[in-house]
């Protein structure tokens, strides 16, 4: 399995990592998978509910020293 | 469950400014139809060259100094990434005398009030 393709979007506030995940996404492809880095703990709650609400599928959300990683895998 | 949108921004204040465009922005990526009016003192903001607008209070300087996302850029998001409409009100084009090419290009045609209050019927409708 490729890495997935990885957002930077530490230090930036909501929406600001929905944003720059979303950007992101558009020019991806259907199969592959992203990882968010936020440190926004609003984000870490919110991106995983837009990935539900949206349909792509949320392959997990961890926490590592103040960072969350959100991954999923873009489904259409 | 995607609904229908429409928010009204009056307002000139920075605070103001962006809980709308963060509602506009998430509301528009997540499947809405997201139409914004503004009126008022909120269309100067949105001149090209427009300063940045005053904080209201302690919030909107934490907001500038923590450095959130722009309202202009969140509200660009909307309609490049949402396909979000954010239309001038027609009657505060003609107040404020600015053409087209003054406004940031991403803004719709200016929209009266006719046409907003029938594109909001049974929309979920907020103020700002």
């Amino acid at each position: 399995m490729a890495e997935p393709i990885i957002i930077d979007a530490r230090g930036s506030f909501c929406p600001g990592p929905l944003m720059e995940l979303i950007a992101r996404l558009k020019f991806g492809a259907v199969g592959e998978e992203f990882e968010v880095l936020s440190t926004d703990k609003g984000s870490a709650s919110d991106i995983p509910e837009w990935i539900r609400k949206v349909g792509h599928e949320l392959l997990g959300t961890r926490e590592e020293g103040g960072v969350w990683h959100i991954t999923l895998r873009k489904t259409k | 469950m995607a609904s229908r949108i429409s928010i009204v921004v009056v307002s000139g204040s920075l605070e103001r400014l962006q809980m709308a465009a963060m509602l506009a922005s998430v509301g528009a990526v997540s499947g809405n139809e997201v139409t914004v009016f503004l009126s008022m003192n909120s269309l100067a903001c949105f001149r090209r060259d427009a300063p940045a607008p005053a904080p209201e209070g302690a919030f909107g300087r934490l907001l500038v100094e923590k450095k959130a996302p722009g309202f202009k850029q969140l509200f660009q998001q909307a309609v490049e990434l949402g396909e979000a409409k954010v239309h001038p009100c027609s009657m505060a084009v003609d107040v404020l005398g600015v053409s087209a090419a003054e406004l940031e290009p991403w803004l719709g045609a200016p929209l009266g009030l006719t046409r907003f209050l029938a594109d909001a019927e049974g929309a979920q409708t907020w103020t700002f």
